[in-house]
């Protein structure tokens, strides 16, 4: 069968893109060849590994089980927007400073699932990061600074909205 | 790898969507959320001619709680599934379930009815759903008609729908008083699929349970019911007398094959040590 196309509008990183797509183009695929977007990063290519993960209107995906025709008219954010967003700069400093990467190849994807976190389970003890943080493997560090650098801005993000109660 | 070349259609309606897969029969593929689809394809296990990308259908994402029952759309995701008060109260089985599935990122694109369509002998909906005497609405050229569990899985990765017809919603019974629901299921690390699991409702009476229904995953091609280790709870109060004549019974219910994950022996065991915690947990409950 000769390879289909179909035209897509996509919001990616608040950037229109309008353009025909390959129907058998996975997204992560589509961000890093298409819109050199290489943040994403393609591990194990079936769900498993969580490196190329992307946000789709505002939910943790996998890129790779997403086809990138699947976001015509929707909002797709990845490490990059997501980074001149400012919003992940408390965790990227975290990670950093707690070690919590050795090679890089999971961070943006891991840093993905901790923005989740910190947006959506600021409550979360560490046994309930490390569920959350379940679908992202890491091969280099051992997980453990990974929950101590989420753990970090949690804490200190909980502390922060005492503080600002009270003032 | 790279999926191998297909079209794509994207249908606003179920009778739109049943056109295609008349028109393209065996060479059409529904897609909801792809969650296992779409790696079956990256790995070239699979080279439908056509997707039929059925999430642009509306009316299929509800959930409808009606006096005895719960009506869920095909394509209701397990992250809304997780997060439904109505799932919680009235389909416990269901709703413990669902921390299983996967992780996060699939939770929040994966659907009850992909999952039922699927059929994967290691998904936890199916047995949940063949526990709870669930109901399957599939719809066809000639209208919707309802399968109960008992009769919807056929083999492996084999179900009572036809190549025309769409899984549009299943239909639960909701939880009664006197019910205990334990779903429980053994993985080597969190969200991976289960070497061994068990969805298990019993109905209790006066401190004994009066009836079960234990349906098992990852124990056969489809989920299997343990007719033979139910008849044995029956009438029987919840001690470890009664756990040690169910668990000798289900040499009679299961007979799993022996693989790269364990040995016949070893997942015999594993169902046995799922229905003693099960019964210890309805233990807690009378």
């Amino acid at each position: 069968m000769s390879d289909k196309r179909r035209p897509i509008s996509v919001m990616v990183n608040a950037e229109r893109i309008e353009r025909p797509v390959l129907v058998r183009q996975h997204l992560v695929d589509f961000l890093r060849e298409e819109l050199d977007l290489t943040g994403s990063h393609l591990g194990c290519e079936h769900g498993v590994c969580g490196a190329c993960q992307v946000m789709v209107d505002g939910q943790v995906v996998r890129g790779c089980l997403t086809l990138a025709v699947q976001t015509d008219g929707k909002q797709v954010q990845t490490i990059e927007g997501l980074s001149d967003s400012g919003e992940l700069a408390p965790l990227q400093e975290a990670f950093f400073k707690h070690n919590a990467l050795q090679c890089g190849f999971c961070s943006s994807g891991m840093l993905i699932t901790a923005l989740n976190i910190v947006r959506h389970h600021p409550d979360s003890t560490r046994e309930e990061i490390r569920d959350h943080i379940s679908g992202n493997f890491c091969r280099c560090t051992g997980y453990q600074a990974i929950v101590d650098a989420i753990e970090s801005v949690l804490v200190k993000n909980r502390a922060t909205e005492i503080l600002g109660a009270s003032l | 790898m790279k999926a191998p070349a297909f079209d794509y259609v994207k249908p606003a309606s179920v009778d739109e969507a049943l056109g295609y897969l008349k028109q393209y029969g065996s060479g059409a593929q529904v897609l909801a959320g792809g969650q296992s689809l779409m790696a079956v394809l990256n790995l070239g296990l699979a080279m439908p001619e056509v997707l039929v990308d059925i999430t642009g259908i509306s009316g299929l994402k509800d959930i409808v709680v009606h006096p005895d029952s719960v009506r869920i759309g095909a394509l209701v995701t397990h992250a809304t599934l997780q997060a439904s008060a109505d799932v919680a109260k009235y389909l416990p089985l269901l709703w413990q379930s669902v921390p299983h599935v996967a992780h996060l990122a699939i939770r929040n694109v994966g659907t009850l009815g992909g999952s039922m369509a699927l059929a994967d002998p290691a998904a936890e909906y199916p047995a949940v759903a063949l526990a709870l005497k669930a109901v399957i609405t599939l719809q066809g050229p000639k209208g919707q008609r309802q399968v109960a569990a008992d009769d919807y899985f056929r083999g492996l990765y084999d179900t009572a729908r036809a190549e025309d017809e769409l899984l549009v919603a299943v239909t639960f019974p909701k939880v009664k008083n006197n019910q205990v629901m334990v779903f429980d299921e053994l993985t080597r690390r969190r969200g991976d699929y289960a070497l061994c699991g068990l969805a298990a409702a019993f109905d209790l009476q006066g401190g004994k349970i009066s009836a079960a229904r234990l349906a098992y995953l990852s124990m056969g091609d489809t989920p299997v019911l343990a007719r033979a280790a139910a008849e044995a709870l029956g009438g029987k109060a919840p001690t470890e007398d009664t756990i040690a004549a169910a668990q000798a019974a289900l040499a009679q219910d299961l007979a799993p094959r022996g693989d790269l994950h364990g040995s016949a022996k070893g997942k015999l065991h594993w169902a046995k040590v799922l229905l003693a915690r099960s019964i210890r947990q309805v233990g807690k409950n009378v």
